[in-house]
């Protein structure tokens, strides 16, 4: 099968993932569409690396997937703590940063 | 030890002086930190005995010793030395320099005793001695353009150094404003030597000047006019002069130090150093000879009518500076420097009797209140009159011959210069009155009640007040201190007054014509490449000038004896019979009204367009408002972009990575 099909469809689920950031504003759904973003990568990643023929795709495709499980875990972890406060879950609502 | 040596040593003295009472002044008691200062000046004169008599070891034409300590800096193209040189001119100026400030030190421990800035007084005079003997001592433009400017620092400090009184911090100001305006012609006419020699060391510049330049080649005399400058601001000479009249609200014994023996003859020995270069450039030496004469004319005037003691001697300063500055601008160098050294003596020995007479009066200092002091102060009446006949040039005083010594010389090269001569003998007949108008007012006539209550053993404590504007003041630091003091009650002023006497009656001794010429032996290896070197007025020439002199003193001194003792009121009658020359007199030909109209008004004007226009609407408008809203308007931006959704930074970033994207895309294909 042509490595084509494998990045476009790459390409959609990034862009589905992209929109769901800049629109979603739990954070909770927010943080899936950064998944299907990183994964969306991590495709692209393993399609080259069995285009090409070497392995290296797949280890990065892996690393990558521990890294998301890291920031995943902490992000989850900023959830519940907002949750425990009582804060809004909503990322709009958390603007302290502007200048 | 070497005569460089001695020569550093010459420096050196003051300098730790100075450090000593101006660290240790808070353990010093009573009068020591002024016996220390006068110790570290005497340690200055005794070096500078030593470096004269290595000199002296030495064979005629190898007595100009170049000693350096150190490199001052080395850069391309530019070497100056930490480097002195000790010849005869130098050790001439550092033994009369040194001399001198040692008396004048050794009246100022009796005479500030009971001031509150006693040890600051002494410390800025042993700086003063040092800042002046390092400009003597210099062996290049470097060294004496620091000297130059140290001295004029010190003249400052010293000056406002009664620094509560308006008139005196005014009078210190202008001195430092007029000694700027010659500190800059210094530095450039050093510059212009520089540029076309290539050196800043005397000897190197000296070896190279008659290769440089042609005979009054316009850039040398350039150079040498800017030199002039400074020697005319700090020997004030005309135009530069102002500063020097109204210098006189310090100290008294300041006056005796910077305004007689020391800062005012430095433009002298400027040009007696400087003689090859003016030699080569005898345009400027012709500048300098009419200047001085001019100057020596117009003050000797003015000091017919000022009613100021000190300022009377102040005026009498500029004119017998003016003589020198004629004696060496047209080549008379041992004439002039001997002139300089006579007049270094009787000079500070007037204005001491002056300090005294004043300490006398309670600090009142207008001749109008003064009279018959004779029996009072008997010895400040000797001594005071010893130095008014040496200044009237009375036969054999030291000042007949040295004055006649310039203007023989000035008779014999003829031309312009024996016009110049008669002018220096017709002021000197002014002198001679000016002096004696002095002597017949203050120690003749009806004692005052000063002069009185002395005479029953009282000395007179008035209020404290400045005697320039009669102002109230009272005696803590800042203001001269409750006690006054007169020769007659002070062994150290007596002390200090008898050798200047002595020396204002024999000093002449050292260059009779015919009989001895020690001064001119001496000098004479310092001078030996001048043009004129041979040339000296025949001893019968000498003789005749000495014996016009002489008469010209006596009738001066007789015209006196009549004005204002033999008759008293003829003076009066001259002022109103001339009001128009006696006001001119009187404004001391409207030099100070000219300034004021030509350069202190538009300055001030200039100032104030400045402060109006250019600060306030220009600076602060549109520079320092200009600068501050462009970068409040960037900040409201920056802040306008930080609005702090997360979604907005997210989409940021999305669309950079698609710009970025898309670029290398395109790129690409």
């Amino acid at each position: 099968m042509d490595v084509v099909w494998f990045v476009v469809l790459a390409a959609f689920i990034f862009c589905i993932g992209a929109a769901g950031v800049l629109t979603r504003r739990n954070p909770l759904v927010v943080l899936l569409c950064l998944e299907l973003m990183l994964n969306a990568g991590n495709l692209a990643l393993v399609a080259f690396s069995r285009m090409v023929g070497n392995r290296e795709g797949q280890v990065f495709a892996l690393i990558v997937m521990v890294v998301a499980a890291c920031e995943v875990v902490i992000g989850l972890g900023l959830i519940v703590a907002m949750y425990r406060r009582r804060l809004a879950i909503d990322v709009d609502e958390m603007r302290e940063l502007s200048g | 030890m070497t005569a460089g040596g001695w020569g550093w040593l010459v420096v050196a003295f003051p300098l730790v002086g100075c450090a000593v009472v101006s660290l240790a002044w808070r353990w010093l008691p009573g009068r020591s930190a002024g016996w220390i200062a006068s110790g570290a000046v005497l340690g200055s004169f005794g070096s500078a005995i030593g470096a004269l008599a290595q000199l002296q070891d030495r064979p005629a034409h190898e007595r100009t010793v170049v000693s350096s300590l150190f490199d001052y800096f080395h850069t391309a193209g530019v070497n100056v030395d930490m480097g002195i040189q000790v010849d005869p001119l130098s050790v001439f100026m550092a033994l009369v320099v040194s001399g001198v400030s040692f008396l004048i030190h050794v009246y100022s421990v009796a005479y500030m005793s009971s001031d509150r800035g006693y040890a600051r007084y002494f410390a800025y005079l042993n700086y003063f001695v040092f800042s002046m003997l390092l400009l003597v001592m210099a062996g290049n433009f470097v060294l004496l353009i620091v000297g130059w400017a140290f001295v004029g620092a010190a003249s400052y400090l010293l000056i406002s150094f009664w620094y509560r009184r308006t008139t005196a911090t005014r009078a210190g100001l202008k001195a430092f404003v007029m000694n700027v305006i010659g500190d800059v012609g210094m530095v450039v006419g050093a510059f212009l030597i520089f540029r076309e020699t290539g050196f800043l060391d005397y000897q190197h510049v000296f070896a190279a000047t008659d290769h440089a330049f042609a005979v009054n080649d316009g850039t040398l005399v350039a150079a040498c006019i800017l030199f002039l400058v400074g020697a005319f601001a700090k020997s004030a000479q005309l135009p530069l002069h102002t500063w020097l009249p109204d210098a006189m609200e310090g100290p008294t014994p300041v006056s005796a130090l910077i305004h007689a023996a020391t800062m005012v003859t430095a433009g002298v020995y400027l040009i007696a150093r400087l003689h090859p270069l003016f030699e080569q450039a005898p345009a400027a030496g012709d500048v300098a000879a009419i200047v001085g004469c001019a100057t020596l004319l117009f003050a000797a005037t003015v000091a017919l009518v000022v009613t100021d003691l000190k300022r009377v001697i102040a005026y009498s300063t500029m004119s017998q500076i003016g003589y020198m500055i004629m004696g060496v601008g047209s080549f008379a160098y041992t004439a002039g420097l001997f002139h300089l050294m006579t007049h270094a003596f009787f000079k500070a020995l007037l204005f001491m009797g002056a300090g005294s007479v004043i300490g006398a009066m309670g600090g009142e200092q207008s001749l109008d209140k003064m009279r018959g002091f004779r029996r009072a102060m008997p010895f400040t009446f000797v001594t005071f009159t010893v130095g008014a006949l040496a200044l009237s040039a009375f036969p054999p005083m030291s000042g007949l011959f040295s004055k006649d010594a310039i203007l023989a010389f000035q008779l014999d090269r003829g031309g312009l210069y024996a016009v110049l001569a008669i002018v220096g003998y017709i002021a000197a007949g002014i002198t001679a009155f000016y002096a004696f108008r002095m002597v017949f007012r203050v120690f003749f006539g009806d004692p005052v009640e000063q002069a009185a209550s002395l005479e029953a053993g009282e000395l007179w404590h008035g209020e404290h007040f400045n005697p320039a504007t009669g102002e109230a003041e009272d005696t803590d630091v800042g203001f001269p201190g409750p006690e006054h003091h007169i020769a007659e009650r002070e062994r150290p002023m007596r002390a200090a007054m008898a050798p200047l006497a002595l020396l204002s009656i024999v000093g002449g001794i050292v260059f009779i014509p015919g009989v001895t010429d020690v001064l001119e032996r001496f000098l004479e290896p310092a001078f030996e490449d001048s043009r004129l070197a041979g040339q000296q007025p025949s001893v019968g020439a000498e003789w005749a000038g000495l014996v016009l002199g002489g008469m010209l003193s006596v009738v001066g001194i007789v015209a006196a004896w009549r004005m204002y003792v033999y008759r008293p009121g003829i003076t009066l009658r001259i002022r109103d019979r001339l009001p128009r020359v006696h006001d001119f007199l009187l404004h001391k030909w409207y030099f100070d009204e000219l300034y004021d109209a030509l350069v202190v008004r538009p300055a001030l004007a200039f100032g104030r367009f400045g402060q109006t226009v250019v600060e306030t609407a220009f600076v602060q408008g549109v520079v320092i408002g200009g600068a501050t809203s462009v970068v409040r308007a960037g900040t409201e931006l920056a802040r306008a972009i930080q609005n702090g959704y997360l979604r907005t930074y997210a989409l940021v970033l999305v669309i950079g990575l698609s710009g970025l994207g898309l670029y290398f895309l395109l790129q690409s294909s």
